[in-house]
């Protein structure tokens, strides 16, 4: 089992959530957080431009069984780049966010008590 | 200044005649409720963007409240450039709108005071605060897929070429019948602006909601109000508003401003009541969503009748309106066309429940004045006048909604893009975000 934690950005949220029920993975935990990584993109607030030191970000995390993993990755990859306007819609931008593999040691199921893998 | 206008000279006629004298005395009390219902009426506009904007998902909720906002700029001047001109001046091409000079750019009106003793700018503003609410309710039916640039240009065309039209039929009383415009002199009564604002703003979504399409996963994903708190909040300030809007278009302050006062919260409770108890009945519980649809299907069905219905005709017109606007909702989740925030099922629906129905409720004084003016008044007279007006009102409606819809997306684009559309419209149109940390949905 494994963990998967992506942090992506707000805009892509309804794409990648869209995308991953399309590949039947319903089970998905999103919170809001800021962070930074090397993205600088400005907002405008009464004509001036600002650039946040600390930028929204959406965490997903997923938990799935090993065969899941990679379609779970590719489907956040693709739908999680954004345009950086030179080209094709998804090309992908500094800050499309980032995406975290760990081992799960365990997963248990409150309802039944129920553990392991048929738990996720 | 000689002409008198207002929405009322029927019921003026025989409440409390007051003919011309060459230059009416400033009259203060009037003035004075006038000013303040103005004030009242603005007040429903950002009333009305903070109850659209919880109803949106947290990405929409600045463009959504936009919506309102920058109606408050466009037709405040457009208003003031042309739109009071075709609303209240003479009739030019056959009625079809109104033109008086002295109104372009409100340039002629400098020192006039009307017949009631108001000055002429405090009507017109006061006017002009329908013509922005107007186009903001049509943008509750196509929230979230709207482009902002074909947005602020369809309400622009939208406030010149179907409401100054419709208001100039409706409401303009001119210096005798012939002058005035033709729903009008047929004796259609609408008070506060069930046909020229509610029906029109209605109909008129229910189009563009059908034009534009569904927003993306409609009936696949639940679309959730982003805060049901801020839109309870945005009612209440409707609420109030409305006091404003429908004890000030007695465009005085005396015993018709506190007969259309009385109707208009009258009808507002019982909407709320009855919707609730549907509910109940219906589903299980009573919802805060309800209570404020129910409260605002109430005070739309009085606007039209608030001059005309006594207490009791206001809490039947508010039960009734719950009723049919309740089906009509969910007669809309039965069909599957997208209006987002009911602006058809309530405004729509519930102006023409008001302004049909209210023809059973008129108080006798009230009927015994049209008869005095016209012998072969009757009941059944007046429910086919007012079907007339909201045929023809809807009618020009939808017909010029569907133009100005086509031209608009064909020129500039009126419908957002698919990213757009995903990234939100705050992201994509106005590069800001509305809410803090609350959690996305």
């Amino acid at each position: 089992m494994k963990l998967i934690t992506a942090i992506i950005r707000e805009t892509q949220l309804e794409a990648v959530h869209e995308q991953l029920i399309k590949n039947e993975i319903e089970r998905i935990t999103v919170s809001r957080v800021s962070g930074h990584g090397r993205q600088a993109k400005e907002q405008i607030y009464r004509g001036s431009k600002v650039k946040p030191s600390l930028i929204p970000k959406i965490k997903i995390e997923i938990a799935v069984n090993e065969e899941f993993v990679d379609i779970t990755v590719d489907t956040i990859i693709k739908a999680a780049r954004s345009s950086n306007g030179t080209g094709d819609e998804n090309d992908g931008a500094v800050g499309d966010g980032k995406i975290f593999i760990t081992n799960l040691e365990e997963c248990i199921r409150i309802r039944t008590g129920e553990r392991g893998g048929s738990a996720i | 200044m000689k002409r008198f206008y207002s929405s009322l000279l029927l019921l003026a006629a025989f409440s409390m005649s007051v003919f011309a004298q060459s230059t009416p005395a400033i009259d203060s009390g009037s003035t004075a409720w006038m000013l303040t219902s103005t004030a009242l009426v603005l007040l429903m506009i950002p009333g009305l963007a903070m109850f659209y904007g919880g109803l949106v998902r947290s990405k929409n909720v600045l463009g959504t409240m936009m919506h309102s906002f920058v109606a408050m700029g466009i037709m405040t001047v457009l208003w003031m450039a042309v739109g009071y001109s075709m609303s209240f001046g003479e009739n030019v091409l056959g009625g079809f709108f109104g033109w008086n000079s002295d109104y372009f750019f409100l340039k002629g009106i400098d020192e006039s005071i009307m017949e009631g003793g108001i000055p002429e700018y405090v009507f017109a503003m006061f006017q002009g605060k329908f013509a922005i609410i107007t186009p903001a309710l049509i943008a509750g039916a196509f929230a979230e897929r709207v482009n902002f640039k074909g947005y602020v240009v369809f309400i622009a065309l939208w406030g010149i070429i179907v409401y100054n039209p419709l208001c100039h039929w409706v409401w303009y009383g001119g210096s005798d019948t012939d002058a005035a415009g033709f729903l009008f002199s047929d004796g259609a009564i609408d008070f506060a602006g069930g046909t020229v604002v509610h029906i029109s703003a209605g109909v008129s979504g229910l189009v563009a909601a059908i034009y534009l399409g569904a927003r993306r996963n409609y009936k696949i994903d639940n679309i959730r109000p982003s805060n049901l708190v801020m839109t309870l909040m945005g009612a209440g300030l409707l609420w109030v508003g409305w006091f404003g809007f429908n004890a000030g278009s007695s465009i005085s302050s005396g015993l018709s401003t506190a007969q259309a006062l009385t109707a208009t919260q009258v009808a507002a409770g019982a909407g709320l009541i009855t919707w609730l108890l549907i509910e109940v009945f219906h589903q299980g519980k009573a919802t805060a969503l309800g209570a404020v649809s129910g409260i605002l299907a109430g005070l739309v069905a009085v606007t039209p009748a608030a001059g005309v219905v006594q207490p009791y005709g206001a809490l039947m017109l508010g039960i009734i309106a719950s009723v049919i606007c309740y089906f009509a909702i969910m007669m809309k989740n039965k069909i599957g066309y997208d209006d987002s925030l009911d602006a058809f099922g309530v405004h729509g629906v519930g102006g023409i429940v008001g302004a049909i129905f209210l023809t059973f409720f008129i108080r006798d004084a009230a009927a015994a004045g049209f008869i005095a003016d016209n012998a072969d008044w009757s009941v059944s007279s007046q429910l086919w006048v007012q079907v007339k007006a909201v045929l023809i009102a809807a009618g020009y409606a939808i017909g010029v909604t569907l133009i100005i819809l086509f031209v608009v997306d064909k020129t500039i684009g009126l419908r957002a893009t698919k990213i757009e559309e995903l990234k939100g419209l705050d992201d994509s149109y106005h590069g800001e975000r509305g809410y803090g940390m609350v959690n996305p949905d």
